[in-house]
C-alpha cells in the first residue's frame, strides 16, 4: 500500500513547475513537503489528488496506475489553507457529507461524525454555520470532512498558515496524534522548518520543482545532503562559511586558521563550505578544544528564554543561539566560542561531506 | 512628539453598543515612552489591530482621547500625526518606480527634488536597496516590497512613529530573519517609536523592548520578554508566550508544599506563604524550559511515564504523565534522552502559583 | 495508454456547438457563397471570383461610411470612458441601500431594447413635442436632427452616451471595489492628493477592468445598426449611415446580393481584427498583473 511518483515532470507553456520527481510514501507515514513559496508544492500536491495531469510521469497508488483517473475515482481527501466549508451547511452537515454521498446509513453517519468531531473538538458546534465559527474552528470543520473520507490518501496544504501561532502549534500537536493513528499516507506541506520537524515523519525537501532530499526528518536536519537543504531546514538560518583546507589546517574566512584532524584532515586541499548551526555558537566555553573568535555585536535578541545574538565574522552574518537570557550591548566585544565536531563540511559543489559528530576536535587552535 | 498616551480609550465597532462584549477595546489606558520598541501581541479578534488603527488615526475611537506628547490628536486624520504604518500585505504604487514610490510620501509634502534625491538615497542604503532604485516596483519580491513600504515611512523625517500591522505575514521563514534584524537596525540606528502588531510571540519577543500582551480587547499584561516569560501575570501570558507554553497543574497547598494527586512538590518559603495564604482554585505553573528531566533515579525527582519524546532539531520536547496530566519539559539536543520512564523535578525557583488564573507575588 | 482527457464535459456544450453551428457558421457559409458569384435571379448564377471584393473595396460610399463609423466609435470611446469612470468615483462604496438605488438607476437604461431607445430619443427631440428638442428651440436655437447633419449626429452622440455609458460606470465600480481598502489607509499617511490617489492606485487596478470595458464598446459601437436607423434611418442624407446601415442598404434595399456578401466578409475580418488586438491587449495587461 502506498504512493508512488514515478519520474513525474510538470512543464506549463514551456516552464518547468516540477522536474524528475520520484517518491516512494508508505501508508501510514507522514510525510512535509518543505519549501519555499513557488517551489511546486501545490504543483505537486495537485498531481498527487489528480487534480492536474503530469506532462509525463506516472502516479500509482497501491500498485495501480492512477494517472489518467481523475480525482472523483480516487480515494484523495484535501485540506486547503483557505478554511474550505460548504457555507450553506451546518457544522454536522459539513463533516457528513462525504459518507453521505456514499450512502451509508443515517445511524452509522451520526456516529461517526460525533467520533470525528470530538477528536477535533467541535463537539460544540455542530449546529452552527462556518461562517459563524473563528478561523481555527473552520479549519477544523475543514480536517473533520477530510478525515471522515477515510481515504487512501490525505493532502494537506499549509493548512495552518492562516492561523493564529499559538492555534497553529495546537492544531498542529492534535494533527499529530490524529496522522499517527492512520492508515493512509499523509502528504503536508509547509514553509516553515519548525512544522516539519514538530509534524515528525519523513520530510521530503523541494526547491524550484526539484527533490532535494527525502527521508526521516530528523535525519535529514542532521545529514542535509547539500548546503541549500541545510538551509531550507534551518530556523534560525544555518551559519556557513567559505574555508580553505590546507596542509592539515582549515582556514576559516579570512585569518582563522584551526588545525584539525580526523575526518576533516582525511580530505583532500581544496574549498569547502563550513556550515554551524546557531545554537552550536557558545558565549561560554563548553569544551577545551573550542575555538575562539573575537566579534562585536551588531544586534542582541532576546525572546524571554533565549538569546540571539548577530555578529559579523570575516564578513559572514552569523547568528548565535544561547538558551538562557545573556544580554550583550550593540557594539561590544564578544568572545565566540565553537567546536569542528559541531561542523558541517560541504563540498565546494554543496554537496555534503561530513556532518557534526562525525569530525574530531583539534587540539591546538590559533585565533 | 515626547510619549503617545492613550487616555481611557474604548472602541466599538457597532453604533449603539450595550453591553460588555459590544466593544472590541474594553479598556485601555496607557502611556507609551518615546523611541520604543513596542509589540501588541495577542490571538485574533483581541482588539490589536483596532487599538493601532486608533494611534494611527485610521479609526477614531468611540470613546477617550489619544495624544502625542501633549497634543491631543483624536481628532486629527493619520496625514497630520507624522506616523506611517506598514500593512499586512505590501501596499505599493504598481506604476512607479522603487525610487518614485519612496519618494512620493514627500513629493506630496512639497520638499524640493534635491532635498528629496538625498533622503530617498539615504533611506534606501540603510534598507539596502540601492541595487533595485531605478526598477519597477511591481516586479520585486515580497520582502523587497515589504521593505519598501517602510521607506515610505522613514523618508519622512518628521514621521515620530511606525506602525506595524503583521508586516511579516506574507514573507517566507528565511526571509523573516533578515527582515527583523533589519527592523531592529533601523530602530537602534533612528531611535523612532515602532509599534509593532503580531500574533507570533516569536516575532513580538525579538523585536520588542516591551511587550503589551492583549486578550479579548484587554490589555493582560505589559513587560519586557524576560518579564513576561518568568512572571507572567496571568494564566493566558503564561499559555501564549513561550513554546510550549506553561504547564498548569490544579493543585492545593499541604505543608508548605503544593500537592498535585499524590505528588508533594516542595517550594521555597515566599512561593509557600504565598500559596497559604490563597483562598481561591490554585494552579501550579513552570515553563517546559525550568523543568528538570532525568534518565534515572534522582533525589528529589518524581518518577513518570514518558508519553513521547519528539525531535525538534536543536531541542526536544518530552510530554509526560503527572497525575493524569500530560506536561511537556524542553530538552537540550545533546541532553540524555528519556525511554518509557523518567525522572521529572521542579526547581523551586520556576515555580509560580496561580490563584483564579492570576499570578501570586 | 490513455491520452483522451476524461472530460465529460464535452458533451455540455454539444449543444451550444450544434445551435453556433446552425445560426452562425452555416449562414456564413451562405454569405460566402453569395460574395463570389454574381445572382441574377433565381437559379441564375455565375462565378465571378474576387470580383465583388475588388468593387467594394474601392466603393468610395463604402470609404465613407467606414470613416463615419471610426469617427463615431472614437468619439464614444472618447466621452463614454472618462464620463463612466469618473461617475464610478463619485458612488458610494459602502455597501447599503444607496448604492443598491445608484446600481439600480445606473443599470435602468442598459435594459431598455435598442429600437424602442431610438424611438425615445426621436420623440425626445422633435422641435415641437420632444422634452429636450421643444425647451431648445424654445430658447431660439433651431435643433432639427431631421434637417442637419451635425444635430442628427449631436442626438445621435446623446443617445449613444446616455444609453451604454452605464456599461462604463457599472464595470469601473467593480474594479473600483476590489481596491483593498489599505492602499487607501496608506496613501492617506503618505499624504497624497485625491488626484495622486486617482492616478497611482484607482487607475492602475482598474486596468484589466477598463480594458474589457473598452473592448465591449468599441466592438458595440461598431457594430452598431438599431438605434441610429429607428432615429435618423441612416440620414439626413448620409450623415449617419454608418457600416452596417450602409450594408443592409446594399444587401436588403439595393438587393446586391454579391458585394453585400462581399462586405459581410470584409466587416466581419475588421471586427475579428480588432478582436484579436484587444485579447492581446488585454492578455498582456492579466500578465502583468497577476503579481
Amino acid at each position: 500500500m502506498g504512493l508512488i511518483l514515478d519520474q513525474v515532470n510538470k512543464y506549463v507553456e514551456g516552464e518547468m513547475h516540477l522536474a524528475d520527481i520520484s517518491l516512494d510514501l508508505a501508508s501510514g507515514s507522514r510525510n512535509v513537503i518543505l519549501g519555499r513559496t513557488l517551489a511546486g508544492k501545490t504543483t505537486l500536491l495537485r498531481i498527487m489528488a489528480g487534480l492536474d495531469r503530469p506532462t509525463t510521469g506516472k502516479v500509482l497508488m497501491d500498485g495501480k496506475d492512477v494517472t489518467g483517473i481523475s480525482v472523483r475515482k480516487r480515494h484523495v481527501a484535501m485540506v486547503y489553507q483557505q478554511f474550505i466549508n460548504y457555507p450553506s451547511f451546518t457544522v454536522f452537515q459539513n463533516i457528513a457529507s462525504p459518507l453521505q454521498i456514499s450512502g451509508v446509513p443515517k445511524a452509522t453517519i451520526k456516529e461517526k461524525v460525533m467520533e470525528t468531531a470530538t477528536l477535533l473538538h467541535l463537539e460544540e458546534m455542530l449546529d452552527r454555520m462556518p461562517a459563524e465559527l473563528s478561523g481555527g474552528q473552520q479549519q477544523r470543520v475543514a480536517i473533520a470532512r477530510a478525515l471522515m473520507k477515510d481515504s487512501q490518501l490525505l493532502l494537506l496544504d499549509e493548512p495552518l498558515v492562516n492561523l493564529d501561532y499559538k492555534l497553529r502549534e495546537e492544531l498542529l500537536e492534535e494533527l499529530t496524534a490524529i496522522f499517527k493513528k492512520r492508515d493512509c499516507v499523509v502528504v503536508y506541506t509547509t514553509t516553515e522548518p519548525s512544522e516539519a520537524l514538530k509534524l515528525g515523519g519523513n520530510i521530503v525537501v523541494m526547491d524550484q520543482g526539484r527533490l532535494r532530499q527525502t527521508g526521516p526528518t530528523a535525519q535529514v536536519y542532521r545529514n542535509p545532503a547539500t548546503v541549500e537543504t541545510a538551509q531550507l531546514l534551518s530556523d534560525p538560518p544555518i551559519n556557513l562559511f567559505a574555508a580553505a583546507l590546507k596542509d592539515g589546517h582549515l582556514t576559516l574566512g579570512d585569518d582563522l586558521a584551526i588545525a584539525v584532524t580526523g575526518s576533516i584532515a582525511a580530505l583532500a586541499s581544496g574549498r569547502y563550505h563550513i556550515g554551524i548551526r546557531p545554537n552550536h555558537l557558545y558565549l561560554h566555553q563548553q569544551e577545551s578544544g573550542d575555538i575562539k573568535i573575537h566579534a562585536t555585536v551588531e544586534i542582541s535578541e532576546i525572546n524571554g528564554s533565549e538569546t540571539f545574538i548577530h555578529f559579523q565574522y570575516s564578513g559572514y552574518k552569523t547568528v548565535l543561539h544561547e538558551v538562557g537570557i545573556d544580554a550583550r550591548k550593540i557594539g561590544s566585544d564578544i568572545t565566540v566560542y565553537m567546536n569542528p565536531a559541531n561542523f558541517f563540511v560541504f563540498a565546494e559543489n554543496g554537496e555534503l561531506l561530513i556532518s557534526p559528530g562525525a569530525a574530531v576536535t583539534a587540539e591546538n587552535q590559533t585565533a | 512628539m515626547a510619549q503617545i498616551s492613550l487616555d481611557e480609550i474604548a472602541h466599538s465597532y457597532l453604533p449603539f453598543p450595550k453591553t460588555d462584549a459590544d466593544f472590541a477595546l474594553k479598556r485601555i489606558h496607557n502611556i507609551w515612552d518615546d523611541g520604543g520598541a513596542y509589540a501588541l501581541l495577542g490571538p485574533s479578534g483581541c482588539g490589536k489591530t483596532t487599538l493601532l488603527n486608533i494611534i494611527s488615526g485610521l479609526l477614531k475611537p468611540s470613546k477617550g482621547r489619544v495624544k502625542f506628547g501633549e497634543t491631543d490628536v483624536t481628532d486629527l486624520p493619520p496625514e497630520k500625526r507624522n506616523i506611517a504604518q506598514v500593512f499586512q500585505f505590501p501596499v505599493l504604487y504598481d506604476t512607479m518606480t522603487v525610487f518614485n514610490n519612496l519618494a512620493f510620501p514627500l513629493k506630496n509634502r512639497g520638499f524640493d527634488n534635491a532635498y528629496i534625491k538625498t533622503r530617498v538615497k539615504e533611506i534606501a542604503r540603510i534598507l539596502e536597496l540601492e541595487t533595485v532604485l531605478h526598477k519597477k516596483a511591481e516586479g520585486l519580491g515580497a520582502d523587497a516590497k515589504q521593505k519598501i513600504s517602510l521607506g515610505r515611512g522613514l523618508v519622512r523625517e518628521d514621521v515620530a512613529a511606525i506602525l506595524f500591522d503583521e508586516p511579516l505575514t506574507v514573507i517566507d521563514p528565511q526571509l523573516k530573519w533578515q527582515l527583523r534584524c533589519k527592523l531592529k537596525e533601523i530602530h537602534e540606528q533612528l531611535k523612532l517609536t515602532l509599534i509593532y502588531v503580531t500574533h507570533d510571540q516569536v516575532e513580538a519577543l525579538t523585536f520588542a523592548d516591551q511587550i503589551i500582551v492583549m486578550y479579548e480587547g484587554k490589555i493582560v499584561q505589559i513587560g519586557t520578554p524576560q518579564e513576561l516569560f518568568e512572571y507572567p501575570n496571568h494564566k493566558f501570558v503564561g499559555y501564549f508566550i513561550g513554546s510550549p507554553g506553561m504547564n498548569f497543574l490544579p493543585c492545593t497547598m499541604e505543608n508548605g508544599r503544593a500537592r498535585v494527586g499524590k505528588f508533594h512538590i516542595p517550594l521555597d518559603d515566599r512561593t509557600a506563604a504565598l500559596g497559604n495564604r490563597a483562598t481561591g482554585s490554585l494552579e501550579l505553573g513552570i515553563r517546559p524550559l525550568y523543568l528538570t528531566i532525568h534518565v534515572q533515579e534522582t533525589a528529589g525527582s518524581f518518577q513518570v511515564p514518558v508519553q513521547s519524546v519528539e525531535d525538534q532539531g536543536s531541542y526536544r520536547v518530552v510530554a509526560l504523565v503527572f497525575n493524569d496530566q500530560t506536561i511537556r519539559a524542553r530538552i537540550a539536543e545533546n541532553d540524555p534522552v528519556p525511554g518509557s520512564m523518567a525522572w521529572v523535578s521542579f526547581p523551586e525557583k520556576w515555580i509560580r502559583l496561580f490563584e483564579n488564573d492570576q499570578l501570586l507575588k | 495508454m490513455k491520452k483522451w482527457q476524461d472530460n465529460k464535459g464535452w458533451l455540455f456544450i454539444l449543444p451550444v456547438f450544434i445551435i453556433v453551428a446552425f445560426s452562425a457558421i452555416i449562414p456564413l457559409m451562405t454569405v460566402v457563397n453569395y460574395s463570389i458569384q454574381d445572382i441574377f435571379g433565381p437559379g441564375q448564377r455565375i462565378f465571378v471570383g474576387t470580383e465583388w471584393f475588388k468593387e467594394t473595396l474601392t466603393d468610395p460610399r463604402l470609404h465613407e461610411a467606414l470613416w463615419r463609423q471610426l469617427l463615431f466609435s472614437g468619439l464614444v470611446l472618447l466621452i463614454e470612458m472618462p464620463l463612466g469612470i469618473a461617475i464610478a468615483l463619485t458612488m458610494p462604496t459602502k455597501k447599503g441601500l444607496g448604492s443598491s438605488v445608484c446600481l439600480v438607476l445606473i443599470a435602468l437604461p442598459l435594459l431598455i431594447p435598442w429600437n424602442v431607445i431610438g424611438t425615445i430619443w426621436i420623440i425626445f427631440t422633435r422641435p415641437d413635442i420632444g422634452l429636450m428638442g421643444a425647451l431648445i428651440n424654445n430658447m431660439g436655437i433651431t435643433f432639427d436632427h431631421t434637417a442637419s447633419g451635425l444635430h442628427a449626429w449631436i442626438t445621435l452622440m446623446l443617445m449613444e452616451v446616455w444609453h451604454w455609458t452605464p456599461l462604463v460606470i457599472l464595470l469601473a465600480y467593480a474594479g473600483l471595489r476590489s481596491i483593498p481598502e489599505a492602499y487607501y489607509q496608506a496613501a492617506r499617511i503618505d499624504g497624497a492628493s485625491a488626484w495622486a490617489i486617482f492616478k497611482y492606485i484607482q487607475l492602475p487596478k482598474m486596468r484589466g477592468v477598463l480594458t474589457i470595458a473598452l473592448l465591449l464598446r468599441f466592438m458595440d459601437s461598431f457594430l452598431i445598426y438599431a438605434e441610429p436607423f429607428v432615429l435618423t434611418g441612416g440620414g439626413p442624407g448620409n450623415a449617419t449611415t454608418f457600416l452596417s446601415i450602409y450594408l443592409v442598404k446594399i444587401a436588403v434595399g439595393q438587393f446586391d446580393l454579391g458585394p453585400a456578401g462581399a462586405f459581410s466578409l470584409i466587416y466581419f475580418l475588421i471586427v475579428l481584427l480588432f478582436c484579436y488586438l484587444f485579447y492581446q491587449v488585454l492578455l498582456n495587461v492579466g500578465k502583468g498583473e497577476s503579481s
